[in-house]
């Protein structure tokens, strides 16, 4: 590492080195961020094709188009490929983009590794992918991999467990980097409380990563001893628990939910004031808010288990515990909308998703207080209500922020503004439809429809006629916003330095697009 | 410039031993799990005593009358035929009860059994303990061979006042590829 951060120091006046292996062996932090966007859209729409055949199995009763081992196995790669492949790896790009122009610091601190990071996720992907083709097919038993269901796989499991495995070690790499960048290289003057708020929860993000991530590998790698060396941690006969890996999984599961909500946070925070035209209201407070979830998400992992049959001192627990969390969640909102208020609001695309996100992540968030109640979510568990809190606080919430992010910096980190036109139709098109598509799901839930399963009884089937319809529309709006990314990247109207009237941040004192090397004389921050 | 250079990389040593340090916790949630089971008689896990001691460590309490009700459960694809000799028993805490259970392997294949038990209510769990039971050991079976298999248990006095029904489930499991592979 210190060789590599001296030597390329060395030489700051090249651009890029030419053709495809720049992107092979490139250290640079912005074409690394670029690579984790472009894998994470290109995840996004595997995954999303995996949503479709779900959405299409169950817009009838009955068994139409495919047999219940596949669909089991799309619920399951479905998760795997959005979570781990596509809004993680989307957060790390704009971090490993915009942390070193946000503090002004000429790359991250360690680019070496930040390119092996990027460069083990496609072949984490390829491995995961590749499960469908093997006797068995791919993994079936829901993203948890629940024992002693995940361990009847095929031959596949091994497979999945080493793709996970890479997943797991890229993204503990890509925050190792993340927090020693923060801590180290910051500009002289960028003191802890100056950081933009989007630098603040990526450094929290990346503590809560290097925290769970190798609680999953052990749980993981559990299985894997289950199944090939003998080992009974979770089976039964061998005096082993499948609850305790219930247990182990979620203490790394809760967390992992806030490592996608989190940098949102940052973004929508970044977004707001710029578009109302007036600083953040309540920054310390949006830092220690941040600070009250990450770690309140380490001792509300029980309330994923309500019904695995705990005492009803720990149901109590969790269940407080749990609700806690909507007190900095509530600070946050608030200042949000503080912010906007009396302020010059105009509503350009990113202005628009980070609206949507407010509104519909606290759709999401009250969701999820219904289902802290322990008593009520002995109803409610394993149901689409389920489905649709994670999806509106996931895909309008995480996702949504990641589109807003990319309308926001596009400009910058190309030189080109997009089309707006086609931007603010997008937002309207995926904004209505994501709502057909997951609205529905809480009355499917409340009604009493298992998630995971691709029957149902035909009472459903109305809402699911509904939900299938808007999932469809959403679906092929999102090429939408790839065409629009692709319009931007060649080309468009010029986008000046500060790209919006109300921008403010280091990031924004430089070129639009930035030079390759930027800060490598460090700025003076006030 | 390597100044920073060496701090980057101090920096990344710590935080990378967090990972690690992490990775090891994972295991250890395992033996913290099992305490913590065992403190709070959760997961229904019962008591296992000596034989000898018995006699110093408890008084029969005539005046409390525990109903014991006995289930056998097979795990999924296990084919033994496995129940209670008897379905339910009224025990006096304090007191040695014996009864027994039976398994046949109706399969032409030698088969290796293992029963788990769990006791409900769970907060009764930890009360109620075991001199000697089948589901300590391994149960091997040969093709067709059917056997008696015997428990000896004790209800301690100190079970909380308001049980007044326990109920002992064995789950018998299939655990004949486990003990070929040791």
């Amino acid at each position: 590492m210190s060789t590599a951060t001296a030597t390329h120091d060395d030489h700051h006046d090249h651009g890029p080195a030419k053709g495809l292996m720049r992107w092979v062996t490139t250290t640079n932090h912005k074409d690394i961020g670029t690579l984790y966007l472009l894998f994470a859209l290109v995840m996004f729409f595997v995954g999303g094709a995996m949503a479709m055949v779900i959405r299409a199995e169950l817009f009838q009763p009955g068994m139409q188009v495919v047999d219940p081992q596949f669909f089991n196995s799309m619920t399951t790669v479905h998760a795997l490929v959005m979570i781990f492949g596509a809004v993680m790896p989307a957060f790390t790009g704009l971090a490993n983009w915009l942390i070193p122009m946000m503090i002004g610091a000429p790359d991250m601190a360690l680019p070496r590794m930040n390119n092996f990071s990027f460069w083990i996720l496609p072949f984490a992907f390829t491995l995961l992918l590749s499960t469908f083709f093997m006797a068995g097919g791919g993994p079936a038993a829901g993203w948890t991999l629940y024992p002693p269901l995940s361990l009847q796989m095929g031959d596949g499991f091994p497979f999945m467990i080493f793709a996970l495995h890479l997943a797991g070690i890229s993204s503990i790499m890509g925050s190792i980097n993340i927090v020693v960048t923060i801590l180290n290289m910051r500009a002289p003057g960028m003191t802890l409380m100056k950081m933009p708020l989007f630098v603040w929860t990526w450094l929290i993000t990346a503590y809560l990563l290097i925290a769970t991530m190798p609680v999953l590998a052990g749980a993981i790698t559990m299985l894997l001893t289950d199944k090939f060396a003998g080992t009974s941690f979770f089976s039964a006969a061998g005096g082993g628990d499948p609850v305790m890996y219930q247990h182990i999984f979620w203490f790394f599961g809760h967390p992992e939910v806030y490592i996608l909500i989190l940098p949102a946070f940052g973004i929508i925070s970044a977004i707001v004031p710029t578009f109302a035209r007036k600083p953040l209201f309540g920054y310390s407070s949006m830092v220690y808010a941040t600070a009250s979830i990450a770690f309140l998400s380490f001792i509300v992992w029980a309330h994923h288990m309500f019904t695995v049959g705990m005492p009803v001192v720990a149901e109590l627990f969790f269940m407080y515990a749990t609700m806690m969390i909507a007190v900095p969640t509530g600070v946050k909102v608030f200042n949000w909308v503080s912010t906007m208020w009396k302020g010059a609001m105009t509503f350009e695309t990113p202005m628009l998703f980070a609206i949507g996100f407010i509104i519909m992540f606290t759709i999401g968030g009250f969701s999820g207080l219904m289902l802290a109640i322990a008593p009520a979510d002995f109803q409610y568990h394993d149901t689409y209500f389920v489905v649709a809190h994670f999806h509106y606080v996931l895909v309008t919430g995480a996702v949504y922020s990641i589109m807003a992010a990319a309308y926001y910096w596009l400009p910058k980190w190309t030189g080109n503004m997009y089309d707006e036109k086609l931007g603010k139709m997008h937002f309207w098109i995926s904004t209505i439809s994501v709502n057909v598509l997951f609205f529905p799901q809480h009355f499917l839930g409340l009604a009493g429809m298992p998630r995971r399963i691709p029957d149902y009884a035909v009472q459903f089937t109305d809402w699911n006629v509904i939900s299938s319809v808007g999932g469809f529309v959403f679906g092929v709006s999102q090429l939408m916003f790839a065409y629009i990314v692709f319009k931007c990247i060649r080309g468009g109207d010029k986008a000046t330095d500060q790209v919006w009237e109300g921008a403010k941040g280091l990031e924004w004192t430089l070129p639009s697009p930035p030079p390759y090397h930027t800060f490598t004389e460090a700025p003076q921050v006030k | 410039m390597s100044d920073l250079a060496n701090r980057n990389e101090r920096s990344f040593i710590r935080v990378a031993l967090v990972a690690v340090a992490m990775f090891g916790f994972g295991y250890l949630l395992v033996p913290l799990y099992d305490v913590f089971c065992e403190i709070t008689g959760l997961n229904g896990k019962t008591g296992r005593v000596d034989a000898a001691e018995v006699a110093k460590r408890y008084e029969v309490d005539e005046s409390r009358l525990i109903t014991v009700q006995f289930i056998a459960n097979n795990n999924l694809g296990m084919p033994w035929e496995f129940g209670p000799s008897v379905a339910t028993m009224q025990v006096h805490p304090g007191k040695v009860y014996t009864t027994s259970f039976t398994a046949r392997n109706p399969t032409p294949y030698d088969m290796v059994g293992q029963a788990v038990p769990s006791v409900a209510p769970g907060k009764a769990s930890r009360y109620f303990n075991k001199t000697e039971c089948f589901c300590f050991n391994n149960q091997p079976l040969a093709a067709g061979e059917s056997k008696d298999m015997p428990l000896r248990f004790i209800v301690d006095p100190h079970m909380p006042k308001d049980v007044h029904t326990l109920t002992l489930a064995y789950t018998v499991f299939d655990v004949s590829r486990q003990v070929a592979m040791k």
